[in-house]
């Protein structure tokens, strides 16, 4: 698809318009229609795009596979972390209140940081879901004996195909 | 700090996961689960200690938002009996997959194995601790995922294992969105999802058909979740193609949790007085669980692949803890709660006996045991008295077990039922014999290969059927600690 020059352009001007959306989805979640899960999503959807339209070895020099993991597993922490800091502060899991000596900007706070950590491991479950599928390399590890097994039984079918 | 541990108990290992999953080491990967497990294990032996000693129900409220607003956790009689079963086993199993897990797991996907362990029992925790019904089909789909990947990752010794996890995907999925089309429909008759609440509002308005239709909808989820007869099938396979220790951990606990999540919705929202409860439940119960008993017996008798032999065993084991639940007095339901905790103990040592031996040979089948006696003692004794304890054999949890759930029967004058509930226990006698005589009656084969154990293999398997006799022994403890959770159902309304 990176021959056609329509294409090529279209995606280039939507690509950073589209994270530039998926920042205001999920800062304006806190006021309106949005949050970290539609933003993660649409942030995700602007590499897809990026992958579908320059092939997949560009979209993962922008993407390295190492981030998928990385960013599932922080996002989760951002927000699990954000509960235990409440509760280091004194108050239940998650009570945004003591973020802050206000509590209207301690809630604030709080589901910013939470709605953040939604957003990144939304946006990389995303991207890493894409990757599984488009790169069709098979994630199941054999173990070496059955490695080696496999390979007796190809041998002998081989073998039976000769005779 | 202690009033904290209701929400510890669920994020110590659901937020311990995804620092696994960063930390890739192999080693470390294994010991952090393991000390993780431990944590929780004392957490759930702390509120358990809590509970019992003060008789109050412990309610904690997330984000400071009380209770029909906001999310609470909610630790009763009830849940304060099944919390140490999940994380105990969840210990044991842990410090058996060591060798399990090394010997079957391709080691750059341990951190990754680990990861997907913890969040699974923190799935399950958090079913149980939750007192909310939403956040209840939250936790059972984190649990369920997780179990799935696990299932799937048996894949690197037999292929057959993708299609295990794929039908256990779909099925269980199938489950879930049951269970999530009757909460919608009690949502919209209400208007709340807390648990209490929940129970309050639907006692005020008309018995009308939604209601039934949403109790029959989350039945039928959770009978799909318990693999109750007969929606079992999803069952045997996912069991039997996981490896050892997932196997061990799931047939220890994951049909468990439902079975409470079962009993709290069931008898804890709806109501004994419900009248879909009352006159439709305990009938389905009834059937399905006595009918299950004696499918799952007789398939163990002619199955020869001994993960197969005991996943089938388990399918009759639910069909007396449904049986239990059927019966619908206290004392049945104390039966069933008693059974949940034994079989949890007997299922486990079983598992991971038999993790023991297929770790060596791939698959462990009525011949690759032959003769087993006396080149691996320690593993086949465990095997013998987990199926001692399966049969009801005095001196064994399961006697305990099988005399509550018999004697409820007979109060309420089920007199075949009981009958036919003696008679498939008794059927049981005939896998573990052929066991019996395979492992020590037959002689080693020529040229099979020689079977090994070393103390750390066959102590976690050892350790639970310790608790088998112990609670089989001194069963007042575990009798007292039922009896007070059934009374959560019953006590608390009508």
């Amino acid at each position: 698809m990176q021959d056609d020059p329509v294409i090529r352009v279209i995606a280039k001007v939507l690509i950073p318009t589209m994270m530039l959306f998926a920042l205001y989805v999920q800062f304006h979640g806190d006021y309106g229609p949005g949050g970290g899960f539609q933003a993660g999503v649409i942030f995700a959807a602007a590499f897809i795009l990026n992958a579908t339209v320059f092939g997949l070895n560009r979209g993962r020099h922008v993407w390295p596979a190492r981030l998928n993991l990385l960013g599932v597993a922080l996002g989760v922490l951002i927000f699990g972390g954000t509960g235990v800091a409440t509760m280091v502060l004194g108050e239940n899991f998650l009570s945004y209140n003591a973020l802050s000596d206000d509590p209207i900007a301690g809630q604030h706070l709080g589901i910013l940081l939470v709605e953040f950590g939604v957003g990144l491991t939304v946006a990389a479950v995303m991207v890493a879901l894409f990757f599984a599928f488009a790169g069709r390399v098979s994630h199941v590890r054999l173990l070496n004996k059955t490695r080696a097994h496999e390979k007796t039984l190809a041998e002998k079918a081989k073998g039976a195909a000769n005779d | 700090m202690m009033h904290h541990l209701p929400i510890l108990q669920v994020i110590v290992p659901l937020l311990a996961a995804p620092l696994i999953a960063l930390l890739r080491g192999r080693e470390i990967a294994w010991l952090a689960t393991f000390i993780v497990t431990g944590v929780t294990f004392v957490i759930s032996l702390l509120l358990y200690y809590q509970v019992s000693e003060s008789g109050a129900r412990l309610v904690y409220d997330l984000g400071g938002w009380a209770a029909p607003l906001g999310i609470v956790y909610v630790i009763d009689a009830a849940s304060a009996l099944v919390l140490p079963i999940v994380t105990g086993i969840g210990f044991v199993v842990t410090l058996a997959a060591r060798h399990l897990v090394t010997a079957e797991i391709d080691q750059r996907d341990h951190a990754l194995f680990f990861t997907a362990w913890l969040l699974t029992i923190a799935g399950m925790l958090g079913q149980v601790t939750t007192g909310d019904a939403f956040n209840i089909f939250v936790f059972l789909e984190i649990s369920s995922l997780s179990a799935y990947a696990l299932v799937a990752m048996g894949a690197g010794r037999d292929r057959r294992a993708l299609p295990a996890a794929f039908n256990y995907l779909i099925l269980g999925t199938v489950g879930a969105t049951f269970y999530v089309i009757g909460l919608g429909l009690l949502y919209m008759l209400t208007g709340t999802l807390n648990l209490d609440d929940l129970a309050v509002r639907l006692a005020d308005i008309e018995q009308t058909r939604a209601a039934y239709m949403a109790m029959a909808f989350i039945a039928l989820g959770l009978f799909l979740k318990m693999a109750l007869f007969p929606l079992h099938f999803w069952l045997v396979p996912a069991y039997s193609f996981a490896p050892s220790a997932v196997a061990a951990l799931m047939a220890a606990t994951a049909t468990k949790v439902s079975v409470y999540v079962l009993v709290r919705l069931m008898f804890g929202v709806f109501g004994i007085g419900f009248v879909g409860i009352s006159e439709g439940l305990g009938t389905v119960l009834l059937t399905l669980g006595i009918i299950g008993a004696f499918v799952g017996t007789l398939a163990a008798i002619i199955e020869t692949d001994l993960k197969k032999l005991f996943a089938q065993s388990s399918i009759a084991q639910l069909g007396y803890m449904a049986i239990g639940i059927g019966i619908m007095t206290p004392a049945g339901l104390a039966a069933a709660f008693i059974h949940l905790f034994n079989h949890a103990l007997m299922k486990g040592a079983l598992f991971l006996a038999i993790g023991v031996i297929g770790a060596q040979t791939g698959r462990a089948t009525m011949r690759t045991i032959e003769g087993a006696g006396r080149q691996i003692p320690m593993t086949m004794t465990a095997i013998l008295f987990g199926g001692l304890a399966l049969i009801g054999v005095p001196l064994t949890a399961g006697f305990i077990s099988k005399l509550y759930l018999i004697r409820a029967l007979l109060e309420s004058d089920f007199w075949v039922l009981a009958g036919l509930t003696f008679v498939s226990s008794a059927l049981a006698l005939a896998y573990v014999w052929k066991i019996v005589e395979a492992a020590w009656l037959k002689p080693r084969p020529e040229g099979a290969p020689d079977l090994y154990e070393t103390p750390m293999m066959w102590l976690p398997a050892w350790l639970l059927v310790i608790a088998t006799i112990g609670f089989g022994i001194f069963a007042s403890p575990l009798i007292n600690g039922a009896v007070q959770a059934a009374a959560v159902f019953f006590g608390g309304q009508s």
